[in-house]
């Protein structure tokens, strides 16, 4: 008991010691949620690529599909590979314990990703896969160094290598074998990911905003109302 | 000093105006929360239709399936039960089906979309107790020598025919209800959703 | 109505009521931008309450489905996101409203004779609104929520003897686990909200029993007229009451622009780490209090050997300010006993003792206020330049103290200064605040009152 306290106690006092956080600077990404275009079609990276490991357990399918304009149909035939129900949520069916022997670690699940790691994060994460003969699969991240997961987007990005960092910090890549799409291809494909998991962490955010302004214009109303009512009645305070 | 003097017209229009429109506010305020009362997704994803299959439902025999949390009984009736329905009328409550206990699209003489296959809701109108099937005719269904088949409620002794209708002089006071459902195949149906074409 | 009226009145002191506490509540009329947190707090607190209520339909206090149970709120209850987002930015919207008011008595002496009691019960509240939030933020179930209750409980655990025992009985296991969470949502729906609501009608009425301060702190019911009305007295309802709606619409204003277009406000009001479920392997990289907090937070962390010299000068200090400003020789004996008692405790007992000792100190110091003070003004508006430095160099040391409570101590976030030093110097002038008050506020070059109140 007292051990834990004073780890407690040093965790609190000295808190960078626990984290090994790498320090490269993050790449700028472009989100939007208005959009739909760029939201589908990062739904549909993330169901093919990401899903089948990941779940994203708070997100039901028919939600995402109102949300994002995609018919049922089309959730039924082309996304859900792993439920049957339209309403149900957006689980893995591999099992943790499997999951814990296959990688060392079980996948997170990412329905908050983008509110616990910034969106920049996640896109720079994407984009920094490389290809490392040490690590136990032959891959690495230079922003998440010996990250459990293999770079499961190779075939779109290609192979690269890692080839050092330029004097601000940023990793340098060398392309070994080009994947299915050109480098810009593949950036513009992640910041769909990127946006489609912004709008994962936080599905609500589509109608805050919306909501949020028509709330700020009736109360700019009422102040207006409100002040000249108040201005009214202390005409009949006199201030001498 | 005339303009010490109070404008009193000016003074009750900016209270009734400002009243009007916190009020306009205030409601607007509750609709969130009325709001948030009515079923969840996830009370709705687990209303949400199911699909039964009957490939295997022979005829004279009923299925069990559950529906937003109610026992939802299917029923392969033989010609010989949907003779009887004709001959009964007389006893019954509301023969024609007329308390709307149904959706529109069924066959009100039958209370089906296809005759032979009857789908309620097993839940007695009564109290909300749970009737059981009484398909065999005569004494031997513990029901008197006449007994037609049906339904019996054991709580307290309702009886319906075999569409569903309650009888006259039993507590229950309507027909059992007929749940939307509608026939994806031959053998599939679904049960909480209207046929295509049916708003 | 009026029927109907006189109906009631006669079973129930309806009329009575309304007109002691609104219509003819003789308000002074000169209460400027800080009079508008006392009532903008009784707003919070219903909001509170009410969306609190509403959450509770859908929370489970569970530690296996709790997390779980907000994301089902954000995303699977209708308006379920709106309802958590006014709770949860409620809880950062109270204490700006809180501390604002709590400064506002600083400034206008609101605290001095005879309101000494609207003062405690207003301390009460504040270290009862503490409680509350604290036990609040557990409940979420995040990463934070577990670290910050598993760090703030483990202080218990500094207290010598008893310390162990106490801390396990808080949270009824070894670590925080599902039993805390459970008796956390107990306190937090039902108990405190309770009390809380007692406390805040009893501070009304106490306020209500010796009326209102003003920002020229005098007393506006020596000057009546003919009827008996305060001259510069004015009913509350309809002045006040049209004057605080202008405050109110402000204010959600404000509120909702956060709610709306910025509710993480910057990590400060949901950390980041929150967004991760409770994990009791895992500890967050910065373990930080909410906002409102980190003041006493980094009192707790500016409490190091290196500062235990400066407590016990601190603690001779007052001893030494007790024995100018008393001349009974009893007050003097228990100033010096307490005093000895202390300074040997100084070398006994551990600093992480005295960083729980201290933390607990820097909020009792504020239930002392009505008699520390000593001057014989009340409103800033006339004290000299003592009191005012004191306060410029008191506010100073808490927003300070607050941002050093964010950052990692042994850091350089601001300047020369690593953090830590930062906080031990700010924790310093913060007592010195208290501590000195007797002295200078007495020895402060004041300037007459006015005979009738000021607009300006």
């Amino acid at each position: 008991m007292k051990k834990l306290i004073l780890i407690l106690i040093l965790a609190a006092v000295s808190p960078s010691s626990l984290a090994a956080e790498a320090t490269e600077p993050l790449d700028p990404v472009y989100t939007n949620l208005g959009n739909k275009a760029s939201l589908q079609r990062g739904a549909k990276l993330f169901v093919n690529y990401c899903l089948s490991c990941h779940s994203a357990a708070y997100m039901r399918y028919n939600r995402m599909g109102r949300d994002l304009g995609i018919s049922q149909g089309n959730i039924d035939e082309h996304m859900m590979f792993a439920a049957d129900k339209p309403g149900a949520l957006m689980t893995v069916s591999m099992p943790e314990v499997k999951a814990k022997q296959w990688f060392g670690t079980a996948p997170p699940d990412l329905s908050l990703i983008t509110r616990v790691r910034k969106p920049e994060w996640v896109y720079s994460y994407l984009r920094r896969f490389y290809f490392d003969a040490e690590s136990p699969h032959g891959w690495n991240n230079s922003l998440f160094e010996n990250v459990a997961m293999p770079h499961v987007l190779y075939e779109l990005q290609g192979v690269q290598r890692l080839t050092g960092h330029d004097e601000h910090g940023y990793p340098r890549f060398e392309m070994q074998a080009p994947g299915t799409m050109t480098p810009e291809e593949y950036d513009e494909a992640m910041q769909d990911l990127t946006n489609f998991l912004v709008y994962l962490g936080e599905p609500a955010k589509l109608e805050r905003y919306k909501i949020g302004t028509i709330v700020m214009l009736f109360l700019a109303g009422l102040l207006v109302l409100s002040y000249f009512l108040k201005k009214e009645y202390w005409r009949d305070i006199h201030y001498s | 000093m005339a303009e010490d003097r109070v404008d009193k017209h000016r003074r009750r229009f900016l209270t009734v105006v400002t009243t009007g429109v916190g009020a306009v506010g205030a409601v607007a305020a509750v609709v969130p929360f009325v709001g948030s009362m009515s079923p969840s997704a996830r009370a709705k994803a687990a209303g949400a239709p199911v699909e039964v299959d009957i490939s295997k439902l022979q005829p004279g025999q009923m299925l069990r399936e559950e529906w937003r949390g109610k026992p939802i009984f299917i029923v392969k009736r033989t010609s010989e039960m949907l003779d009887t329905l004709d001959g009964v009328q007389g006893e019954l409550l509301d023969p024609a089906s007329d308390a709307g206990q149904q959706p529109g699209y069924v066959d009100m003489g039958t209370r089906s979309l296809k005759p032979h296959l009857l789908v309620l809701v097993g839940i007695c109108t009564h109290l909300g107790c749970a009737p059981v099937e009484k398909f065999a005719m005569g004494a031997e269904s513990g029901l008197g020598e006449d007994w037609p088949g049906g339904f019996f409620c054991p709580c307290h002794g309702s009886k319906f025919d075999l569409a569903g209708r309650v009888y006259k002089g039993v507590p229950a006071p309507s027909n059992l209800v007929v749940p939307p459902h509608r026939f994806k195949t031959d053998t599939m149906i679904v049960v909480g959703e209207d046929p295509e074409g049916v708003a | 109505m009026s029927k109907f009226l006189e109906w009631v009145d006669r079973r129930f002191p309806l009329t009575k009521t309304w007109n002691e506490h609104l219509a003819e509540y003789y308000a002074p009329k000169n209460f400027n931008f800080w009079y508008y947190f006392g009532s903008l707090a009784m707003l919070v607190l219903v909001i509170q309450i009410v969306t609190g209520i509403f959450l509770t339909m859908h929370y489970n206090p569970d530690a296996e489905t709790a997390f779980a149970s907000v994301e089902y709120i954000m995303r699977d209850v209708p308006w379920g996101w709106l309802i958590r987002y006014l709770h949860a930015i409620g809880g950062s919207a109270f204490f700006v409203v809180v501390y604002l008011h709590m400064f506002r008595g600083l400034l206008y002496g609101s605290h001095r004779e005879p309101r000494e009691l609207v003062w405690l019960l207003g301390c009460v509240i504040f270290v009862v609104l503490m409680a509350e939030s604290f036990m609040g933020y557990l409940l979420p179930w995040g990463n934070m929520s577990f670290w910050g209750a598993q760090v703030i409980i483990s202080l218990f655990g500094a207290i010598p003897f008893v310390g162990e025992g106490l801390a396990e009985w808080v949270r009824g296991d070894f670590v925080v686990s599902d039993a805390t969470l459970k008796r956390f949502f107990a306190f937090h729906v039902a108990a405190v909200p309770l009390i809380l609501a007692g406390l805040v009608y009893l501070h009304i009425v106490a306020l209500h029993r010796v009326g209102s301060n003003n920002p020229d702190g005098i007393e506006i019911k020596k000057n009546k007229d003919a009827d008996g009305v305060p001259k510069d007295g004015i009913p509350f309802h309809p002045y006040y009451s049209v004057k605080d709606l202008v405050g109110v619409v402000v204010f959600l204003i404000i509120y909702l622009a956060i709610v709306f277009f910025l509710p993480e406000f910057f990590g400060l009001f949901l950390e980041k780490d929150n967004f991760l479920p409770a994990d009791p392997l895992q500890t967050p990289a910065d373990i930080v209090p909410l906002w409102y907090f980190t003041p006493y937070y980094s009192i707790l962390r500016a409490t190091t050997e290196s500062l235990m010299w400066f407590v016990r000068g601190l603690i001779v200090l007052s001893v030494v300010v007790a024995f100018v400003r008393t001349s009974k020789p009893t007050a003097k004996g228990i100033a010096a006993l307490v005093g000895a008692g202390f300074f040997i405790g100084a070398f006994i007992f551990t600093p992480k003792f005295w960083g729980v000792v201290l933390m607990g100190f820097s909020i009792v110091a504020l239930f002392l206020l009505p008699w520390l003070d000593q001057s014989p003004v009340r409103s800033i508006r006339y004290r000299g330049w003592m009191y005012k430095t004191a306060l410029a160099v008191f506010v100073f040391s808490f927003v300070i103290l607050g941002y050093m409570g964010m950052h990692n101590p042994d850091h350089v976030s601001l300047f020369i200064f690593k953090n830590v030093v930062w906080a031990q110097i700010c924790t310093i002038t913060y007592a010195l605040f208290f501590i000195l008050m007797p002295l200078y506020s007495v020895w402060d070059r004041t300037k007459p009152e006015p005979e009738r109140v000021n607009f300006k």
